[in-house]
């Protein structure tokens, strides 16, 4: 099979790649897929707790070079984002900027449960820091 | 010298044609065209006369006492095709039970499904875990209706030689026709039917440096004399076992193959180990949870099957494929869309499965090639690695067992 010139360029040089701290203050962390599958991704965002803008987004990828594009791409998309913005990443529009083919639509619906589980564990995590502080 | 791109290290999918061989078919394209059933005229006999010395080159190759025991068919596939379903059409009077193992190559594991299917029962031995096949484990299979053993050679993805003589041994005891998938084996390690027990084996061109397209049955004649099937109907060529016109060049080309195999087997396979066994000491020693897959002992020369752990296969090979031609058990390298089920059938986690990558080293590979094929690898491993949540959990020291995973 051949790769589209997308997915070859973010294989080559995977945007964002790194990890931040689970704990830090406005990170959200989304661990998706599983090894036996042949995917696991974890796609992490930082969020401006001030404006509500993801501020920086890293990956890092277990899985085939159109799994890595696919959240190379995605950490690439939700930077400058709001949460908002972001919950709207469809896979569909990362299967149609790679050129995905069919058998390859299954990584770009991961980087979408990537992207969703990370929101959710930030939603999570702020509201579990604001709650000690309001019903005190 | 320099290095000419891409490297080719898949010589278990195929191999290129020796030069000799292409220089040996080329006549019989063009002026040596005849039909070899053509009786009456010199084209006839000069292609009749083409095929019988190819014959004889093979039959002697794999040990085979008589050359018409050899049947010429269009490759490994139509070869296993005929061995199975012929037998078992055959001899289904007596029974209808067959032994296989469930690290057969595609083709043999597909026709034993259709087979039950049609109300064969086949018992799959299971293998162990360094990829050998427990002989004890085919005794205990055998019932009263079996009528076939069939084991291959060597394995296509980890190059494991079984103990064919051992099998074909217990085959004899019990009166059972034994074949064996030998389209990894034949001309990289010695085969000899008669030595070891063989009533029936596949055996194909193009992984011995012959042409694509042609491949053979060995049907034993004598002791027992084993009868087929045909898989189609025709004119009755080749002992009535596979009617088609014969391709001639190709059989040329496979005779030449078989020939230029037995003169240089040993010498090659002492350099061919040679190389294997740099690029494995280098890569193993870099690279750390890198597994070697399949026993060290009992392997074809050219072949190094190794699991990187929390690597995907196919972002390897894609990592290496501009100058490098490897193949992998990934899912995604796979047909199928399911990882290698011989690396899994080892009892590895299918983690381990997703991650393997195989090396198939060939007459033409240089010790410069190894060198760069292993020092890319290396590089790629270490940069894959590097952006793979799996070995960063793992370094953290968190048992991935452990850990909840959603799966799609």
């Amino acid at each position: 099979m051949a790769y589209s010139d997308k997915v070859v360029d973010h294989y080559n040089n995977p945007r964002n790649v790194g990890s931040f701290g689970k704990d830090t203050p406005g990170v959200g962390t989304g661990l998706v897929g599983a090894p036996e599958c042949g995917d696991v991704m974890k796609l992490q965002i930082k969020v401006n707790l001030e404006t509500g803008v993801i501020e920086d987004a890293k990956f890092k990828t277990f899985g085939c070079g159109s799994a890595i594009a696919s959240s190379s791409l995605a950490t690439e998309w939700l930077k400058g984002k709001t949460v908002d913005e972001a919950a709207k990443i469809k896979n569909t529009d990362i299967v149609n900027e790679l050129k995905l083919p069919p058998v390859k639509i299954h990584c770009s619906v991961l980087a979408e449960d990537a992207i969703k589980a990370a929101l959710a564990d930030y939603k999570e995590k702020s509201a579990s820091a604001a709650a000690p502080v309001a019903s005190k | 010298m320099a290095l000419k791109f891409p490297i080719f290290m898949d010589a278990q999918s195929t191999t290129p044609c020796d030069p000799r061989v292409v220089e040996a078919m080329l006549p019989y394209f063009t002026e040596k065209f005849g039909h070899p059933a053509s009786r009456n005229h010199p084209f006839g006999w000069e292609a009749e006369a083409a095929v019988d010395v190819a014959r004889g080159k093979l039959a002697k190759l794999i040990g085979a006492r008589d050359p018409k025991e050899l049947v010429f068919t269009s490759g490994g596939t139509e070869s296993i095709n005929l061995a199975l379903k012929g037998v078992a059409e055959m001899y289904r009077e007596k029974g209808n039970h067959i032994v296989t193992t469930v690290i057969e190559q595609r083709a043999g594991i597909d026709v034993a499904k259709r087979l039950e299917r049609q109300g064969f029962e086949v018992t799959y031995v299971p293998v162990q875990p360094d990829g050998l096949i427990d002989v004890e484990e085919i005794r205990k299979a055998i019932t009263g209706k079996t009528i076939l053993i069939s084991v291959m050679f060597a394995n296509n993805e980890i190059g494991t030689i079984q103990d064919i003589a051992a099998i074909g041994k217990l085959a004899k005891e019990k009166s059972i026709l034994f074949h064996t998938d030998a389209t990894q084996a034949v001309g990289k390690t010695p085969v000899d039917v008669e030595a070891m027990g063989i009533d029936l084996l596949s055996c194909t061109a193009h992984l011995l440096y012959g042409p694509k397209g042609v491949g053979a049955l060995y049907v034993r004649r004598k002791g027992p004399r084993v009868r087929l099937a045909p898989l189609f109907d025709g004119g009755g060529h080749e002992r009535g076992m596979r009617s088609g016109t014969l391709p001639v060049p190709l059989i040329v080309g496979f005779g030449r193959a078989a020939e230029i195999a037995q003169q240089s087997m040993a010498e090659e396979n002492a350099r061919i180990t040679k190389l294997r066994d740099r690029l494995q000491d280098m890569i193993l020693s870099s690279v750390d949870e890198a597994f070697l897959n399949g026993r060290p002992d009992r392997r074809l020369a050219g072949n190094l099957n190794i699991s990187f752990a929390y690597v995907e296969g196919e972002s390897v090979l894609m990592g290496l494929n501009k100058e490098t031609a490897l193949s992998s058990g990934s899912a995604c390298t796979s047909a199928t869309l399911e990882p290698s089920y011989v690396i899994a059938a080892l009892g590895a986690s299918a983690e381990l499965a997703h991650s393997s990558i195989r090396f198939s080293l060939h007459r033409f590979n240089t010790d410069e090639e190894v060198e760069y094929v292993g020092q890319r690898t290396i590089e790629v491993i270490k940069r894959l690695r590097d952006m793979s949540p799996l070995y960063e959990l793992a370094k953290e020291g968190i048992d991935l067992k452990t850990i909840k995973w959603k799966a799609e």
